[in-house]
């Protein structure tokens, strides 16, 4: 059996690829390793009823997986740690039919056509890779307004003073704001910042058959029970009703098959844990900045660049206690965010000088976070105060937070490889994660982390505190280096040069033009921004490339802002 | 009654529950809501079918819709073995050893609560705490779950009635019913 395509990866990106293929009249088979718990089993072109409002199982029992025993990762800071630090959960986007689609809360911005530019418009940095995009934001515009069409994101065009310019409006109107973030982006503007709704891929009306979005508060980590969210639901039923593809849940591409410079087809291991093959025109790569460098390896694709300038964002939480109770686990978990910190002023500028740095990013700040009794209660020490603090709920109902996703730099030796000794249940060498912030993520962090302590104190907040994901370890005893980010990006990033760069701009693998990665590996820099939409626009981009069904090109529109 | 331990270990795990999230006035502890009895399902969750692993959805019931939580899900070949080895540890098999041995669940609620001694339940409160204090890994273990059985859906087995959702004024599970666009911008 020789197929047009074979997709690896069921996520947004292998979603978005497959729709483009099958739209285009192709045969495509998707590989998905994980299970099946978004599409009806009976009918595909439906989604199931899996999901609920149920904490052990998404938050304490790996429903989504990966499970950390079946599929560990292994990760260290750098070689002087030995082998690895850490063996288990690393950046573990789901390892689901969805993919990290699933577990979102949502949030899909646009990035910003500077993200395109960063070495041309700011110069570079010391230790970091840096580099254009070998494409422009108006090469991506209208595939990341057909991404917001087709996953359906509510937003409001001109709220934002920094976004990128738009072809056309958001599909949908923002669903209401959640009260914390209203305290939260009033105090922000009075300190002169611009908060404004985050567009986000759930529904605040009737959206392509699905429903608005009723606001139940299990979203981040959680699939939605109603479907709501339409990320990657929509792209996904929307290629099964194509008759056109195949999904094949619980099954691991172990090996990408090549031959004179052309990928043949992939092994794969399914259910039943026997090893097949199958031949295939064409092979999209989509699973995620940590998987995908892991079977180009394993495929003994052995670029020198595959797995190299692994970013995850910097993230840095700033948090406040109220007096009120803030009732953060009804809505969507994050309805307001501010991208001041990556355009960046006078004080970061100065911060940026006095750290001895050429210039300084910070990342999109999201306002708020659902939080859940049991992660809370885990929190709290055993014994007579549990019942009372969980009563007064002070890291559930009155902790206010500040997420700001910085944007960290990409550096050779921050990378995934294959962990010399560790292995996954069917016998494979798993990722091993090398991560750590350099000076400019971590000065970043802490002027960023300063000003955000300054909005929590205008809200009225009693107290504030700040912290960061990874961990720096010298920051009081119990902190973690391992980063808990699940935006993973940049390790086979796009260029014109294969010698810099592992995929063209078309994320074609150099040296084997039908193998093409459809995910955030392919991202030249991280941005300050979630990578969802980006990657769906690439990945849809990268499909039409190859089915010749691309889109036109069209310059800046006035004002639609 | 027990699914899994003995009647003794649950008398232990029992007095343990009350110390780790002890009842304040009317609002219930981890006894009263009954979270020995989601530890007990949790070690004992395959000798059930499907095993009570992961409840099902998309509602419970408890905010309209369907009560459909208490059909657990079917495991495939990789979850079950995922499961038993972290239920029933690894014993020697060598599919469930491939990154080296696993101490499983069953052996450490076990040998710690024998640690504890039938007697336990007998100390002083006072005693009870000092016993604890000086097994540091068995209340870690413990109280994690006990987290999870005072506060996760009751169909696992604790929280009964959703006791522990209501001593803290949470309101649980919330599909189809949800939210009005009033109570999420609201004080």
């Amino acid at each position: 059996m020789t197929v047009d395509a074979v997709v690896i990866g069921s996520g947004p990106g292998g979603s978005a690829a497959a729709d483009v293929l099958t739209r285009a009249g192709w045969s495509v088979v998707i590989f998905e390793k994980g299970r099946n718990h978004l599409l009806d089993p009976g009918d595909p072109t439906r989604p199931a009823a899996d999901y609920s409002n149920d904490e052990i199982k998404f938050m304490h029992r790996h429903f989504l997986g990966p499970d950390p025993f079946l599929e560990p990762r292994t990760f260290r800071t750098g070689p002087e740690e030995g082998e690895r630090s850490h063996v288990g959960e690393v950046n573990s986007i789901p390892s689901t039919v969805g993919g990290g689609g699933t577990h979102a809360d949502g949030k899909v911005p646009r990035f910003r056509e500077d993200d395109f530019r960063l070495l041309s418009t700011l110069g570079p940095q010391p230790e970091a890779a840096g580099a254009d995009w070998p494409i422009a934001y108006e090469d991506l515009e209208p595939y990341y307004a057909e991404a917001e069409r087709a996953v359906g994101v509510a937003g409001e065009a001109g709220a934002n003073p920094y976004a990128a310019w738009r072809s056309g409006p958001y599909p949908m109107p923002p669903g209401p704001p959640m009260y914390g973030a209203t305290l939260s982006a009033a105090a922000a503007e009075k300190l002169g910042l611009h908060p404004y709704p985050a567009p986000t891929a759930a529904n605040s009306v009737p959206y392509d058959g699905r429903p608005a979005c009723n606001n139940c508060g299990y979203c981040s980590f959680f699939g939605c029970p109603i479907h709501a969210k339409g990320d990657p639901v929509a792209l996904l039923t929307r290629v099964m009703a194509t008759g056109r593809a195949e999904l094949r849940p619980e099954t691991f591409v172990s090996r990408i098959r090549t031959s004179g410079g052309r990928a043949t087809g992939v092994d794969f291991i399914g259910p039943d844990g026997v090893e097949r093959s199958m031949g295939a025109r064409h092979v999209v790569v989509a699973g995620g900045a940590v998987e995908t460098p892991r079977l180009l390896l394993l495929s003994g694709i052995e670029h020198p660049l595959v797995g190299r300038h692994l970013m995850v964002h910097f993230q840095t939480i700033a948090v406040g206690m109220m007096a009120q109770r803030l009732h953060s686990q009804r809505g969507r978990a994050v309805t307001h965010v501010h991208d001041d910190a990556i355009v960046g002023d006078e004080a970061s500028r100065r911060a940026a000088r006095e750290a001895g740095l050429p210039w300084m990013r910070g990342g999109m700040v999201e306002h708020g976070g659902a939080s859940l009794p049991i992660v809370e209660a885990k929190i709290y020490p055993w014994g007579e105060a549990h019942q009372a603090l969980m009563a007064d709920s002070p890291l559930r109902e009155r902790l206010w937070a500040f997420i700001m996703q910085g944007e960290d730099l990409p550096y050779p030796d921050n990378r995934v490889d294959l962990d010399p000794a560790v292995r996954d249940v069917r016998g494979f060498p798993v990722a091993r994660v090398t991560y750590r912030g350099r000076r400019h993520e971590l000065a970043a962090s802490a002027h960023h982390g300063e000003r955000l302590q300054a909005v929590l104190r205008e809200m009225g907040a009693g107290w504030t505190a700040v912290t960061t994901s990874p961990g720096t370890r010298h920051v009081g005893g119990g902190t973690t280096p391992v980063p808990e980010s699940r935006h993973v990006i940049g390790t086979t990033r796009m260029g014109t040069d294969p010698a810099t760069s592992v995929v063209d701009s078309w994320g074609r693998v150099h040296g084997l033009e039908n193998v093409v990665v459809a995910d955030s590996s392919v991202f030249v820099t991280a941005s300050g921004y979630g990578p969802t939409l980006t990657l769906v626009a690439l990945a849809a981009r990268a499909a039409a490339g190859l089915a010749g069904t691309t889109l036109p090109v069209v310059g800046p529109v006035n004002g639609s802002g | 009654m027990p699914v899994w331990l003995t009647d003794q270990e649950y008398r232990v795990l029992e007095s343990v529950c009350a110390r780790l999230v002890p009842a304040i006035g009317a609002r219930p502890g981890a006894r009263e809501v009954g979270a020995a009895d989601y530890i007990d399902r949790l070690l004992g969750a395959f000798l059930f079918d499907p095993p009570l692993i992961w409840a099902g959805g998309p509602t419970s019931g408890r905010a309209g819709g369907e009560a459909a939580f208490g059909r657990f899900h079917r495991l495939t070949r990789l979850d079950e073995l995922a499961w038993r080895t972290r239920i029933e540890g690894s014993r020697g098999i060598p599919e469930r050893e491939f990154n080296g041995p696993v101490a499983g669940l069953q052996q450490r609620y076990r040998e710690g609560l024998a640690e504890l001694g039938p007697g336990f339940c007998d100390l002083p409160p006072e005693e009870q705490d000092a016993a604890l204090r000086g097994l540091p890994e068995l209340v870690d273990l413990v109280y994690g779950h006990v987290c999870e059985g005072m506060y996760g859906a009751p169909e696992y087995g604790g929280n009964r009635d959703g006791a522990g959702w209501a001593g803290i004024g949470f309101a649980g599970d919330v599909q189809p019913r949800g939210w009005t666009d009033a109570e999420v911008s609201g004080p």
